[in-house]
C-alpha cells in the first residue's frame, strides 16, 4: 500500500467499475426480431420491412437485393399486386400507411434501368425440374429452383411467358415491357423457357425428359359460363378470351356499347379494356351490392372515374336483337339478392360474361394420388400434391388468385421441391412474435412534413395509374421508405444506447447493432420502453 | 427542426442517433465515443433520471469543452451514488465538498483557474433541487450576482430524494413527501409556495438560463453547447424522474419527464441576459392526469375519491405556463 496519500485519505482510488450492478437485475432486456405486420401480411412472404431499411438509406440496389430474395418479379409487383401489406401497416394507425407498393415498383424499375442482376451462388444439385406454365407461380418456382442450384425448365403452352399477367391484366395497368424485362433477367439467370409447348401428360413429360421433380403451375383458364337465352344476332363473349385477344393482332370486335356480367376485378379490366377500344359505353353489371363486389376498392374507383357504368343488384335474363334485357334484384332480409320481376332493356352490341375460371385438369388424368377438389388440385402445406415429387401452386389450388400468392407459392414450393429432392421434409421457419401496434413508442415517428405533403399526394394518386406515371420520382420514393416505422426491428435509431442510466448498451457501429452488457444492467427497462420499434423485449431473470 | 422540411429523415431528431443524419449532426450520445463522465457501476436506482441526465449533460460539456472541464458537485443522490469511498464512477476531475457550497467552490475553482492562467479548463457545478434551491441558494444566487464563469446544472427530481423524499422548494403542489403527509382536507404539498429557479437566475439578468429534461436529448445537449459557448454565469435546470421518489415504473423515467413537458407542467424554455429567447413547444398536448395518474406521489388525488377540485388547479397551472411561455404553437392553447 502506498502511505505518501494526502490527509486521511488511506484506500486507492478504486472505479465503480468494481461495482458489479448487474446483480440488482430482476429482469433483463433481450434484444428481439418481431415479425413486423406488412411482413406478416404479404403473400408472397416478402421481407418489406427489410428492404425499406435499405431504401431509406438510399441505398436501392441493396433494398431491391433484399426483395429478390423472395420475389423474382418487383416490377410487375408493384403495379398489380392488391398489397395487403398496406391495410396492415402499423403508420396506418398514426396517419397513413406506408405506399409500399409504389417503392417497390421504384426499386423493381430501377433495377430494370440501371441492369442489376442476380448471380448464382449455389453449387449445381445435378437435378433437373420440369415447371408447367410460365405464369407467376411458375416463373417463381423456376427462380428460386435456380437459385437453390437446380436446373429448372418451363414448359409453356402459350406463345409467351406471364400467363394472366399477360394474356389477363391489362396493359394499362401493366406495360409489357416491364413484364419482358423481368422474365428476361429469369433467362439470364438459367431459367429455360420453352413456348408453344403444351404438356399433355405429366408423367410421360416427365419421362421422356428425364425430370426429377415437378412444379404444376397451369393456373385458370377455364371461363365458367352461364346459360343466357339468345337471339343468334348478339355477340357473346368471355372475359378470358376478349383479355387474351387484347395481346393479339387482331383485337377483339364489342362494338360501341359493351355490357359485362360480372363483379370482380377482371369484369373492371375488361370493362376498362373497352373503353380504351373506343366503346362509347362500358356498363358492368353485378347480381349484389357494390360493397359486396370482390373487385379491389380502387379499381373500382378508377373505372367509375374512367367513365365505366356499374348497374348494381341486376342480372342478365335475356340476350335480344341489339338490346339486353335486365332484371332488379332486391336484398332479402338476410342480404341476398331476390329477383324483383321488374325488367328493362338496355340496348348493346355485346355482352361479355366475367364469372370466373376454372382450371384445365386435362394433363393430370393419368396421374396416379392426384387429388380434385372443387374443380381445384389440393396440395399439402409443402405443397406437394397427392403424387410424390409433383407440387403445385398458384390459380391451380385454392388460393387468393392472385399473382402475389402466385408467386408466394412458387417460392414455397422451390424450397419443398429442393427438400425432397434431398429427401428432406422442409422445415417452416419459426414466426416470430407479431410486431403490433401497441408494441411500438410512436413518440419518436417525426411527423410527415407538411411541405411534403402534396407531393406525396400526387404520387399517391398516380401510382394507381400506372401508364400514364413516368418514372416514379427517386425523392419520393425515398421518402415513402422513410416513412417506414421499422415495426419490431431494430433500426439503428441508438436510442437504447442513449437512455440507459448504466451506460450498459454497448455500441458496436453501422450495420451491427448492439449488445447489452449484463454486468452493469439493472434491468430498469428504460431501452425496452423507449425503443421505437418495439425490438427490446423484457424477459424474467430466472434466478 | 429546419432541415426536416427539406427532408424527412424517418425519426427526425427525436431518437438519440439517426443513421440517416449527416455524422456531424448526431448527438453526443449517439457517439461511440462519448465521454460517459458517469461510468457503469454507480448506485444509482433502477431508471434513475438524475444519473441518465448527469451523463447526457457533461457528456455533452465535455464535448464542448475538449474534454477540458472540472465539475464541482453539491451533496445529494449524483454525489453519493457515484463515489462512495474509495470508489469513483467520474471520469473527469470531480470534486465534492459540502451540500450547500457547490457554487461557491466551482467559483474557487474558476478563480484558481484564473490565478494560474489556464484558460481553456471550463467549469461546471452540479446539484440537486434541495442544494440548489433551498441550502445552496445563497452561494448561487452570489454566484449569478457577480457572473463567475460557472455553468451551473441543477438536476431536479422535485425534493430531497437522497434522505427519503422529503419536501423541497422545487416541490410540486399536491404531491406527498416523507415531509407533506395527507394531512385533513389536503394532502400533499401546498399550493401558492416554493421557488421557480429558473426565473429568479433570469431575474439576475445573467447570460443564459435554460431549463431542459430527459425526455429531449437533443434539446438538452443544445443547451449545454450553447451555455458553454457563453463566459460567465449559467445555469441550466433540468428535470430529472425520481423513481424511487414519484413512485414510478423504473422503466418510465423518459416517459415521465415527457409527460411533463407536454402537459405544460414544465416548461421548458432558453434566456438570455434575462429575457426569454426560445421555448419547446408541446407536441402532442396531454391532459395532466396522464402525468399525474403513474405516479405514487399523487395517488392520493384519484384515490379513495378523485379529487377533481386539486387536478383541476394543477392543470390550472399548467395551463398558465402554456400562456406565459407560448407553448403551443401558434399561441393560445
Ligand atoms: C383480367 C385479370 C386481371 C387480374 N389482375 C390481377 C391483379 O391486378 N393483381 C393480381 O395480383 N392478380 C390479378 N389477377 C390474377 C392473376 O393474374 C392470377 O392469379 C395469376 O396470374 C395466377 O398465376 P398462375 O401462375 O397460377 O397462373 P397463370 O398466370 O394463369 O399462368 C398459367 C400459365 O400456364 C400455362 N399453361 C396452362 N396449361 C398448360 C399446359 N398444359 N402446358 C403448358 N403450359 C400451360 C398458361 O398458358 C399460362 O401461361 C388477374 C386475373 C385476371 C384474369
Ligand atoms: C448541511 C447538510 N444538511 C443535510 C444533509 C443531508 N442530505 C444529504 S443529501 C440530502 C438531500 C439532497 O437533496 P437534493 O439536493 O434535492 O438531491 P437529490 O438527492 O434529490 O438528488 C440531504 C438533506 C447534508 N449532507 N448536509
Ligand atoms: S433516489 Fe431517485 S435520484 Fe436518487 S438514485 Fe434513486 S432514482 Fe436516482
Ligand atoms: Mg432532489
Amino acid at each position: 500500500m502506498n502511505i505518501n496519500k494526502p490527509f486521511a485519505i488511506t484506500l486507492d482510488v478504486g472505479s465503480s467499475l468494481a461495482n458489479r450492478t448487474g446483480s440488482w437485475r430482476t429482469a433483463r432486456p433481450v434484444y428481439v426480431d418481431r415479425l413486423p405486420p406488412c411482413n406478416h401480411t404479404c403473400p408472397a412472404g416478402e421481407n418489406i420491412q427489410g428492404w425499406l431499411f435499405h431504401a431509406e438509406a438510399g441505398d436501392y440496389e441493396s433494398a431491391w437485393r433484399e426483395l429478390m430474395k423472395d420475389n423474382p418479379l418487383p416490377a410487375v409487383m408493384g403495379r398489380v399486386c392488391y398489397h395487403s401489406c398496406e391495410s396492415a401497416c402499423n403508420r396506418g394507425q398514426l396517419d397513413e400507411a406506408v405506399n409500399i407498393h409504389a417503392v417497390e415498383r421504384f426499386l423493381g424499375d430501377e433495377a430494370i434501368r440501371r441492369g442489376w442482376k442476380i448471380e448464382v451462388a449455389a453449387p449445381l444439385s445435378g437435378k433437373h425440374v420440369l415447371v408447367v406454365g410460365a405464369g407467376p407461380a411458375g416463373l417463381a418456382a423456376a427462380y428460386h429452383l435456380t437459385l437453390l442450384g437446380h436446373r429448372a425448365t418451363i414448359f409453356e403452352a402459350g406463345p409467351f411467358a406471364g400467363g394472366m399477367m399477360r394474356f389477363g391484366i391489362p396493359k394499362y395497368r401493366l406495360p409489357r415491357s416491364v413484364l419482358d424485362a423481368e422474365v428476361e433477367r429469369l433467362e439470364t439467370m438459367g431459367v429455360t423457357i420453352r413456348l408453344n409447348t403444351r404438356v399433355d401428360d405429366m408423367l410421360s413429360t416427365m419421362r421422356e425428359g428425364g425430370f426429377d421433380a415437378a412444379f404444376l403451375g397451369v393456373g385458370a383458364h377455364l371461363a365458367k359460363r352461364a346459360y343466357i337465352p339468345a337471339g343468334d344476332a348478339n355477340r357473346i363473349l368471355d372475359a378470358v378470351s376478349v383479355l387474351r385477344g387484347m395481346e393479339s393482332e387482331e383485337k377483339p370486335l364489342l362494338g360501341r356499347r359493351v355490357v359485362v356480367v360480372g363483379g370482380g376485378n377482371t369484369a373492371i379490366d375488361v370493362a376498362r379494356s373497352a373503353k380504351r377500344m373506343g366503346a362509347e359505353e362500358a356498363i358492368v353489371v353485378y347480381r349484389r351490392t357494390r360493397e359486396k363486389m370482390p373487385a379491389h376498392e380502387s379499381e373500382v374507383e378508377e373505372a367509375l372515374a374512367e367513365g365505366v357504368m356499374m348497374k348494381w343488384l341486376t342480372t342478365i335474363k335475356e340476350a335480344g336483337e341489339a338490346s339486353f334485357t335486365v332484371e332488379k334484384m332486391a336484398l332479402d332480409e338476410n342480404g341476398f339478392p331476390q329477383p324483383t320481376g321488374e325488367y328493362e332493356k338496355i340496348a348493346a352490341d355485346s355482352l361479355v360474361l366475367a364469372l370466373g375460371q376454372d382450371v384445365d385438369l386435362a394433363l393430370l388424368d393419368k396421374l396416379p394420388g392426384l387429388t380434385v377438389d372443387n374443380g381445384m388440385v389440393t396440395v399439402d402445406c409443402n405443397m406437394m400434391t397427392g403424387h410424390p415429387g409433383i407440387f403445385a401452386g398458384g390459380d391451380m389450388v385454392p388460393s387468393e388468385r392472385t399473382v402475389t400468392d402466385a408467386v408466394g407459392h412458387g417460392k414455397k414450393s422451390a424450397k419443398s421441391i429442393d427438400a425432397w429432392l434431398r429427401g428432406e421434409v422442409p422445415v417452416a421457419r419459426e414466426k416470430h412474435e407479431l410486431a403490433t401496434f401497441s408494441r411500438l413508442n410512436t413518440w419518436y415517428y417525426a411527423d410527415a412534413p407538411k411541405t411534403v405533403q402534396p407531393v406525396l399526394d400526387i404520387i399517391r394518386r398516380q401510382s394507381t395509374f400506372e401508364e400514364v406515371l413516368g418514372d416514379l420520382d427517386e425523392g419520393n420514393a425515398l421518402f415513402e421508405a422513410r416513412r417506414c416505422l421499422s415495426c419490431g426491428n431494430c433500426f439503428e435509431c441508438d436510442n437504447c444506447y442513449g437512455v440507459c442510466p448504466d451506460n450498459a448498451v454497448i455500441k458496436l457501429g453501422p450495420g451491427k447493432r448492439f449488445l447489452f452488457n449484463f454486468d452493469y444492467c439493472k434491468g430498469c427497462g428504460l431501452c425496452a420502453t423507449e425503443c421505437p420499434c418495439g425490438a427490446i423485449r423484457m424477459e424474467p431473470e430466472t434466478v | 427542426m429546419a432541415f426536416q422540411a427539406i427532408k424527412f429523415y424517418q425519426t427526425g431528431t427525436f431518437t438519440v442517433g439517426n443513421r440517416l443524419l449527416d455524422p456531424e449532426q448526431r448527438s453526443v450520445q449517439a457517439d461511440m465515443a462519448r465521454t460517459n463522465a458517469l461510468n457503469s457501476g454507480h448506485r444509482a436506482c433502477q431508471g434513475c433520471g438524475e444519473a441518465l441526465g448527469a451523463r447526457y449533460a457533461i457528456d455533452a460539456a465535455m464535448e464542448a469543452a475538449d474534454g477540458q472541464l472540472i465539475a464541482v458537485n453539491a451533496t445529494g443522490c449524483l454525489e453519493v451514488f457515484s463515489t462512495p469511498y474509495p470508489e469513483t464512477s467520474w471520469q473527469i476531475p470531480w470534486i465534492h465538498s459540502l451540500f450547500g457550497n457547490a457554487a461557491a467552490v466551482a467559483t474557487g475553482v474558476a478563480a484558481a483557474l484564473k490565478v494560474k492562467q489556464q484558460k481553456k479548463v471550463r467549469v461546471v457545478a452540479q446539484g440537486g433541487d434541495g442544494g440548489t434551491t433551498d441550502i445552496g441558494f445563497g452561494c448561487l444566487s452570489g454566484m449569478f450576482e457577480r457572473n463567475d464563469d460557472v455553468l451551473y446544472i441543477c438536476y431536479d427530481n422535485e425534493g430531497y430524494m437522497n434522505t427519503g423524499g422529503q419536501r423541497s422548494s422545487a416541490t410540486p403542489p399536491a404531491a406527498r413527501t416523507a415531509t407533506t403527509p395527507v394531512v385533513g382536507g389536503s394532502p400533499g404539498n401546498v399550493f401558492g409556495q416554493g421557488k421557480n429557479l429558473p426565473e429568479i437566475a433570469m431575474a439576475h439578468g445573467i447570460p443564459y438560463v435554460a431549463t431542459a429534461t430527459v425526455a429531449d436529448l437533443r434539446d438538452l445537449e443544445a443547451k449545454v453547447r450553447r451555455a458553454m459557448e457563453i463566459q460567465g454565469a449559467r445555469y441550466i435546470h433540468i428535470l430529472v424522474p425520481c423513481p424511487l421518489g414519484w413512485g414510478t415504473a423504473s422503466h418510465d423515467t423518459i416517459r415521465m419527464a415527457r409527460l411533463a413537458k407536454e402537459t405544460g407542467l414544465f416548461p421548458v424554455f432558453e434566456a438570455e441576459w434575462g429575457e426569454l429567447t426560445s421555448r419547446l413547444t408541446i407536441r402532442r398536448k396531454t391532459p395532466v392526469e396522464e402525468y399525474l395518474k403513474p405516479q405514487k406521489r399523487f395517488a392520493h388525488l384519484f384515490q379513495p375519491l378523485p379529487e377533481l377540485a386539486i387536478v383541476a388547479r394543477l392543470q390550472a397551472l399548467a395551463d398558465r405556463n402554456i400562456r406565459k411561455y407560448g407553448l403551443v404553437e401558434g399561441g393560445a392553447s
